[in-house]
């Protein structure tokens, strides 16, 4: 895994590189500004990443680091206005899905890339049964019939583990407990055999017994169909559970990212240690809980140099004047601090 | 042993459930709490935790006597709170106090922080006569961590986590013995998150605060409590100290919820087992008969479903659960840092 893409965030603008590289899907120098009344607030800037099938990228970031914002461009789902792209690229299978025609696009959401997201109750339509709104799919893009169609809806029920999935075929959304309506959107978004599956937030509104059901469901769903997943969180502990790679997110750019195994035991990152440092372990007695001082910078109105430097324990002069590019730091992990080589050579 | 500053005693809170526009008629009882006892001593944190609809909010609404308790009582250094009224309802006021989860809602958006803090003393003028008012709310607001400049902004401007210290600031405002904290560090991002829980920490040692601590987060509640009781369906299942809870559980459904409990380090995650619970907790309209987690439990025998089995000491135990077939089993692979 030498092959991290490695981008230059300090060159605004540039559009993306554009060489093909056989990837599934992969973002490349992605910007996204919020155009509002109040200004211009700079909520992705520069975000490389990729996912191939069969792996799972996690996504790790706190509320307003523009890891859903990322997600949202990438199915096209982005509120414009106030959002808008400025730059960069999101390619499936090589071809760039910004410039694509809204026909093609549409073509690709459902059965080239699906979405789920945190609060199923609103992304369920309430007025249609949960069966109806699965078969609608098969119906719509499949072009079966009323009762092929159900027949397939009921299968991808039963794939999600809903119990006694015939019977409930004809319920609407509230009838279901929370649980089984992230199952129910987990099927919906699955139909149409998805080569990535974006998770946003999948299992924060659940209770945690319901947590574990719902990402064991997830990732033996992945194993089986090899799909490609992002999975976008906060929750570190839930990454380490699933993830093969992790970007961190940090004031709209990847901080860092490695391989899950690296970054717990060693990140190359001062945020991503401040993080790491600052969660409560149930395995861990006596534990002081250090924390990253300060606040998350206001997107308006981003601090130049390292958008960490005014929280950062080891913040420097030059750490205020020049943004450190994510660059490759020791073996398969990417780093945008000035001082990663130093982080990852400590003992 | 400290002494105890709070006594719950088979504390009782039903809900009616009724239909009919005009004519209502009562249906049945939402049994929101049901039975609950425990004690509260003076300066330790008792962590209360349990999924959602276990009752733990409406715990704390009957601790603040929010809520009249439809059974049962809350004693707070001897005296029945549900039964005050008047000037001494108002003097026990002072020394409860709630902090809440949403900071976004909990505070009124058109009032400055100066008076959102200064509030409680215009209910409470012993505690601070009006002219020195301004100075408490100064001295408050750099005791929680915030720039006491900013003392005519809203709250609008402030930050989540900022706008948590103000609600800590509030409960603080009227030197309180308990404060009972529901969920009060979930709405936070993990780094703001830990700056509010080493805030509570400190407030605790330097004020001898007791804190009923309420929250769903597993891992919160055993940096922060002495004490850890968990409920289900309105009911305590076990309770004992944070090593009895965490090292030694011995109720199934303390078990499961560990269990299911996501560990922030890769390398564990082959080796540790899931407790699958199957099903969903059943409406606390109508709970299972005898143990109320019977419906959910590999252990369920016959006699689960005819007895409920009392919140006591076990043998081969060393604190109360309430399980016919409690049994000590090793889920969290503790050590010491």
């Amino acid at each position: 895994m030498s092959d991290i893409l490695v981008s230059e965030q300090s060159a605004p603008g540039s559009g993306g590189s554009g060489r093909p590289s056989g990837r599934l899907l992969e973002v490349d120098d992605l910007r996204v500004e919020f155009r509002t009344r109040d200004g211009v607030a700079k909520v992705i800037n520069g975000v490389t990443y990729h996912v191939d099938a069969g792996e799972t990228l996690a996504v790790l970031g706190e509320s307003g680091s523009g890891k859903s914002v990322t997600a949202q461009t990438i199915m096209g789902i982005l509120d414009t206005p106030p959002g808008f792209v400025t730059g960069g690229q999101v390619r499936f299978h090589g071809k760039d899905m910004l410039r694509m025609s809204d026909e093609e696009r549409r073509r690709i959401r459902g059965e080239g890339i699906a979405m789920i997201f945190q609060d199923a109750l609103s992304a369920l339509n309430p007025v249609f049964t949960v069966g109806f709104q699965i078969a609608e799919q098969f119906r719509v893009r499949r072009g079966m019939g009323r009762a092929e169609a159900k027949k397939r809806a009921i299968d991808m029920l039963d794939q999600v583990k809903i119990p006694n999935a015939k019977g409930r075929f004809n319920n609407y959304p509230h009838q279901f407990s929370g649980g089984m309506r992230q199952r129910a959107m987990i099927a919906m978004s699955l139909a149409l055999d998805p080569e990535v599956l974006i998770a946003d937030e999948p299992t924060t509104a659940l209770d945690v017994t319901v947590q574990a059901q719902i990402m064991d469901l997830l990732a033996e769903l992945q194993r089986e169909r090899q799909m490609g997943m992002i999975l976008i969180t906060h929750d570190l502990g839930v990454v380490a559970d699933v993830a093969d790679r992790i970007a961190v997110m940090y004031a709209g750019r990847i901080v860092e990212e490695a391989d899950v195994y690296d970054l717990y035991a060693k990140p190359a990152h001062p945020y991503t240690m401040g993080l790491i440092d600052s969660i409560p372990r149930m395995d861990e007695k006596g534990q002081q809980l250090r924390t990253i001082k300060g606040l998350p910078p206001n997107l308006m109105n981003i601090p130049p140099g390292c958008p960490f430097n005014p929280r950062c324990p080891m913040a420097q002069p030059v750490c205020r004047e020049k943004v450190p590019p994510l660059l490759q730091v020791g073996n398969a992990r990417a780093s945008a601090c000035h001082f990663a080589e130093e982080l990852v050579n400590r003992v | 042993m400290s002494e105890n500053i709070l006594e719950v005693r088979d504390l009782v809170k039903h809900y009616p459930v009724t239909q009919g526009v005009v004519f209502k008629k009562t249906v049945g009882q939402v049994k929101a709490v049901d039975g609950v006892s425990f004690d509260l001593r003076a300066g330790e944190t008792l962590g209360v935790v349990g999924e959602s609809g276990c009752g733990k909010s409406t715990l704390a609404r009957v601790l603040m006597n929010l809520e009249k308790p439809t059974e049962g009582s809350v004693l707070y250094k001897g005296q029945d709170i549900s039964k005050l009224s008047g000037g001494a309802l108002r003097r026990l006021r002072r020394q409860i106090q709630l902090v809440m989860q949403d900071p976004y809602t909990s505070l009124n958006p058109r009032m400055t922080v100066g008076d959102l803090l200064g509030e409680p003393f215009e209910i409470h003028p012993e505690v601070a006569p009006k002219g020195s008012r301004r100075a408490k709310v100064r001295e408050l607001l750099d005791l929680v961590g915030l720039n006491p400049e900013h003392i005519n902004r809203y709250p609008h401007q402030f930050s989540g986590g900022q706008r948590q210290r103000i609600g800590i600031a509030r409960a603080l405002a009227l030197r309180p013995e308990i404060i009972v904290c529901d969920e009060p560090v979930s709405a936070l991002d993990v780094s703001i998150q830990a700056q509010v829980m080493n805030l509570l920490e400190q407030l605790q040692g330097e004020f001898g605060l007791s804190y009923v601590f309420i929250a769903h987060d597993l891992s919160v509640v055993r940096h922060l409590s002495d004490r850890v009781a968990v409920m289900y369906l309105g009911k305590i299942v076990e309770i004992g100290t944070e090593d009895e809870i965490y090292e030694r559980p011995t109720h199934p459904y303390t078990q499961a919820l560990l269990s299911a409990v996501p560990v922030p380090d890769p390398t564990q995650r082959h080796n540790k087992t899931i407790i699958r619970l199957t099903g969903d907790v059943p409406s606390p309209i109508s709970p299972p008969s005898g143990c109320r987690f019977r419906t959910r439990c590999w252990k369920a025998q016959d006699v689960c479903a005819e007895q409920v089995p009392l919140l006591e000491t076990r043998s081969g135990s060393d604190h109360p659960s309430a399980c016919h077939f409690a049994e000590k089993r090793e889920i969290v692979a503790t050590h010491e840092v």
